[in-house]
């Protein structure tokens, strides 16, 4: 199965400070992978430099069989990447409707594509809401929105920042069995979350961070077996 | 999949509007008629403040636009206007007859093309200003005032170079002289002109950026125009329209302008761009309809109080400001930024 993303030697980090040493990272068509570590050891960094927001300073990335290079993140996103970001960054002034109709589309000519019937009937609560601004929702559906509003761009990796960061459990509860039916779907998805019981249910392969390298790689059965690894990097 | 039962904080599925901003404009309008008294010179100063406040809309919109999606301060916006007022003053001083005609078509024959014309020649020349000039200043907001106030100084001379030092005397055409006699209220015939461009443009704008692809990018971009770019769209390109846009209206704008002053100078731009600023800080940076609720406010109040108390005519706008902006720092209709 090929990559569809692949980083070699990633280094990066704002001004003077560098945050990644060369990270390695791969994630096949179809499959879903995490990337794990405590606060401030480089996922966030590594999801922005995945989605073209921040330059690295060294490394290369390929997306979709083509080298990133220099291209920007609207380039990233047209071939393919679908991000929702940390805070989820929905637009608080548009519309529920609006958000997700302002981004559809589907330029790989995929079959079957996102609608915005099929995003509601993912996450019925938005159906309720389209027309209510984004600032009126709640932290569950703001994020609901913005994985849907991902969706509607068609992409073929989904990145996901703490897909469940501050939702009440109800709220988690939806979103994971969102990412199960999206998992079923073969959509490639990369998820950064605290929650390593439910993401070993989800993921083929994590990764962990640690300080701004790559500490761990391995399957979910290693990472559920091995509560010592949870301890040194996850402080769980 | 998920039930719709489940919310963690679940707020009123009723989109709620902000409607205390656009409250003003009706509670400014009553309140001022018993301070005027007279009904007849409230209607009038009413419907002079609505022309006056949507004249500024018109040329105030594009600037408000671009500093929302790109936080570019653009002092040079005065010049669009400028060309805008000395293009149409040109080309209707070329169309003398039809201007000078009874006929009011002919009349408008002369007017239309040379509003076109200011559109078109402000919006080449908001294109030619946003790649020489203000491109490479992206981010740099100090750079930004010198680079577009130096813009709009060069601007002015050239436009003295063009059309020479002198002022340019416009005469309105007949069909937009005098004024419609409602009982003993007088209404100038060119307000109610300026009241519907103001409208027409406030509502097409509205379709624009609610109904159409390109105006909720337009939109979503003044809100964050980082993820605008994540989700696969290139902002800039987007921001290069709206500022070819904004231009064009500077240059409407300045056209009307320049019928309701009935002359030109080099300096008209620059003179209005103080009650610009006012009406777009006031209006929340980057929000449109801020924009159009604060140039009602400009307009009202400007006439409103250069009847009642001519002597504090000058600083009314920027009392109304400060008064707006302790009770809303951001202005009237914030626009959330990333």
């Amino acid at each position: 199965m090929s990559d569809v993303l692949e980083i070699d030697n990633l280094s990066a980090g704002y001004g003077a400070g560098q945050v990644l040493f060369g990270i390695d990272l791969r994630i096949a068509a179809g499959e879903a992978a995490t990337l794990l570590g405590r606060n401030g050891m480089g996922k966030t960094t590594t999801v922005r430099c995945i989605a073209g927001l921040l330059r690295p300073t060294g490394g290369t990335i390929r997306f979709a069989g083509e080298a990133v290079g220099q291209r920007g993140a609207d380039w990233i996103g047209r071939a393919g990447l679908g991000l929702v970001p940390e805070g989820r960054r929905i637009f608080p002034n548009l519309t529920v409707r609006e958000n997700l109709v302002a981004f559809a589309a589907n330029r790989r000519a995929v079959a079957g594509p996102w609608t915005l019937e099929r995003v509601l009937d993912l996450f019925p609560p938005l159906a309720n809401r389209l027309g209510n601004l984004g600032s009126q929702l709640s932290g569950g559906e703001q994020q609901m929105l913005a994985i849907g509003r991902a969706l509607l761009t068609n992409p073929v990796l989904l990145v996901l920042d703490e897909a469940t960061e501050g939702l009440a459990p109800l709220l988690r509860e939806a979103i994971w069995c969102a990412l199960h039916a999206l998992r079923a779907t073969g959509l490639a998805i990369l998820i950064i979350d605290k929650h390593i019981d439910r993401l070993t249910g989800i993921a083929d392969r994590h990764t962990i961070l640690d300080r701004g390298r790559v500490a761990w790689t391995g399957g979910s059965a290693e990472l559920a077996a091995d509560r010592a690894l949870w301890e040194r990097y996850l402080g769980v | 999949m998920t039930d719709a039962s489940i919310t963690d904080n679940p707020p009123p599925v009723q989109a709620r509007r902000d409607i205390a901003p656009l409250l003003l404009v009706p509670a400014l309008v009553i309140v001022s008629l018993p301070l005027v008294g007279s009904p007849a010179s409230w209607l009038t100063l009413t419907v002079a403040g609505l022309a006056m406040g949507l004249m500024i809309f018109v040329m105030a919109s594009g600037l408000t636009l671009t500093f929302g999606l790109m936080d570019v301060l653009n002092f040079g916006h005065g010049a669009f206007i400028a060309v805008g007022a000395f293009v149409a003053a040109s080309v209707m001083l070329a169309m003398g007859p039809w201007m000078a005609s009874d006929s009011l078509w002919l009349n408008l024959a002369a007017v239309a093309p040379a509003v076109l014309a200011a559109m078109a020649l402000s919006g080449a020349l908001g294109w030619g200003f946003e790649r020489v000039i203000v491109k490479p200043v992206y981010g740099q907001h100090l750079k930004q005032i010198l680079v577009t106030m130096g813009g709009l100084i060069v601007a002015e001379q050239l436009l003295k170079v063009v059309w020479g030092p002198d002022q340019i005397t416009l005469t309105r055409p007949p069909a937009l002289r005098g004024a419609f006699i409602i009982g003993d209220v007088a209404i100038e015939k060119y307000r109610v002109l300026a009241v519907a461009v103001g409208l027409v443009v406030f509502v097409a704008m509205q379709l624009v950026l609610s109904r159409t692809r390109i105006g909720l990018l337009v939109r979503a971009g003044v809100e964050n125009s980082e993820m605008v770019e994540a989700l696969g769209y290139r902002i800039r390109r987007v921001f290069v329209g709206v500022f070819v846009v904004g231009s064009a209206l500077a240059g409407l704008g300045g056209a009307l302008w320049a019928l309701y002053q009935e002359t030109v100078t080099a300096a008209i731009g620059a003179q209005v761009m103080v009650l610009i600023f006012i009406v777009i800080i006031i209006g929340g940076l980057g929000s449109v309809g801020g924009c159009f609720v604060g140039a009602l406010l400009v307009g009202l109040v400007a006439n409103y109080v250069g009847f009642l108390a001519p002597k504090v005519a000058l600083g009314s706008n920027i009392l109304l400001m400060a008064l707006i902006l302790l009770w809303r720092p951001q202005g009237l209709y914030p626009v959330a930024k990333r």
